[in-house]
């Protein structure tokens, strides 16, 4: 699983169908739906375990590495 | 602007993304902790060859991009059989359902693991037939219902672990897609293992398992999976009345065994050597 290097939450709402799996999982729970799609409530909470990337069945939410590291 | 992980961008057919699969349907999780496994053992992506029969799981590999082919209803493994033998140096992994690979093709799922042909088979078990409108299937629990089971099913599950371990395979897994990382693991070890290998992964069908026997909604489905399993290490040291009723997870079978293939060519060789 992702360390806390430098990776970003990213989510992609055309994709996400609004199931819930993420919100329901997510250690801290900073992710919502809002009209069926994912929100994440507070960015600077995540710990970046990438639970919610490895149990969305719609790849929509994920950790990805920044461009322009440190 | 990319929409996806470097892991779907680097193995997916991004022009057939999203998939058609309903919200959360497990199936989209076990597709991708294929990918995962496959990228973390660095294999060329044009020495693979993802096979499938057809159901909504079979339709796992028409997103995949790797070598594919979607074949006929339960009838993967023949296919898969064919492709091996022709190509020796091609990694072969089927992609199956409960029903594909334990109804229709159960017959099939049997003899490709007593012979030991190298091909790894993944059996996303929702418990029912999901793309039909779901009827039961071998892994419907007794008194579930279905479509076909009005009043509850009469008929006693397959524990396909056991199954493939009694017809002679020689890696043989169960993971869930609450526990995906481990499943991701198994499905790892599936791939390196020489000869027939079988990860049962179970997946969720809230469309029509879940709502025909009020399983609640994904997340109460996912959770659902976290309370009734158990690994089997963990399972090893508590008493057995903790046990008792809960599925066990986990790695069950690993060992090495002469392949179908490599005798096969043995046999070639002794002759084509002759002349
Ligand atoms: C020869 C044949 N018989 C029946 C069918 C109808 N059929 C399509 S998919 C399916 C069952 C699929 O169930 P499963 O393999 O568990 O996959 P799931 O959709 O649950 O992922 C059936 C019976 C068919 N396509 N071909
Ligand atoms: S990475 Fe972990 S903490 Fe961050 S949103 Fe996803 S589940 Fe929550
Ligand atoms: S798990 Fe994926 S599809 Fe489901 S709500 Fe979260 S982002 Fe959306
Ligand atoms: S019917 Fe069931 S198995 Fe098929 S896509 Fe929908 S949830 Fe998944
Ligand atoms: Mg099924």
């Amino acid at each position: 699983m992702s360390k806390k290097k430098n990776v970003s939450l990213k989510t992609n709402q055309a994709w996400c169908k609004g199931c819930g799996i993420c919100v329901a999982f997510c250690p801290v729970k900073i992710l919502e739906l809002k009209k069926d799609k994912i929100h994440i409530t507070d960015k600077e909470k995540c710990i970046k375990c990438g639970l919610c990337e490895l149990r969305c069945p719609d790849f929509a939410i994920y950790l990805e590495e920044e461009e322009n590291g440190q | 602007m990319a929409v996806a992980s470097k892991l779907i961008e680097n193995n997916f057919r991004m022009n057939r993304l999203p998939h058609i699969w309903c919200p959360g349907c497990g199936h989209g999780i076990i597709m991708r902790g294929i990918a995962e496994a496959i990228e973390n053992l660095g294999y060329d992506k044009e020495k693979v060859c993802i096979i499938s029969g057809i159901g909504c799981s079979s339709r796992a590999p028409g997103y995949m991009d790797f070598n594919t082919l979607h074949t006929t209803h339960g009838r993967a493994l023949a296919f898969a059989t064919g492709v091996k033998l022709a190509n020796p140096d091609l990694k072969v992994i089927v992609v199956s359902g409960d029903g594909d690979a334990t109804a229709i093709g159960g017959n099939h799922l049997i003899h490709a693991a007593r012979r030991n042909i190298d091909i790894t088979t993944i059996i996303f078990n929702n418990n029912i037939y999901g793309m039909t409108g779901g009827q039961y299937s071998p892994t419907t629990p007794h008194g579930d219902l279905g479509t076909t089971a009005p009043y509850g099913n009469v008929d006693n599950v397959f524990d396909i672990c056991r199954l493939a371990e009694g017809a002679g395979a020689t890696y043989v897994a169960r993971g869930t897609v609450y526990h995906a990382k481990q499943l991701e693991k198994n499905i790892e070890n599936a791939l390196k293992n020489k000869g027939f290998s079988v990860v049962e992964g179970i997946s969720i069908c809230p469309t029509y398992y879940g709502r025909k026997n009020r399983k609640g909604n994904a997340p109460e489905m996912m959770m659902n999976l976290k309370d009734t399993t158990l690994d089997k290490k963990v399972a090893a040291k508590l008493p057995q009345e903790k046990v008792e009723g809960k599925l066990i997870i986990g790695e069950f079978v690993n060992k090495s065994q002469p392949e179908f293939c490599e005798e096969y060519h043995k046999i070639v060789d002794k002759f084509t050597k002759e002349d």
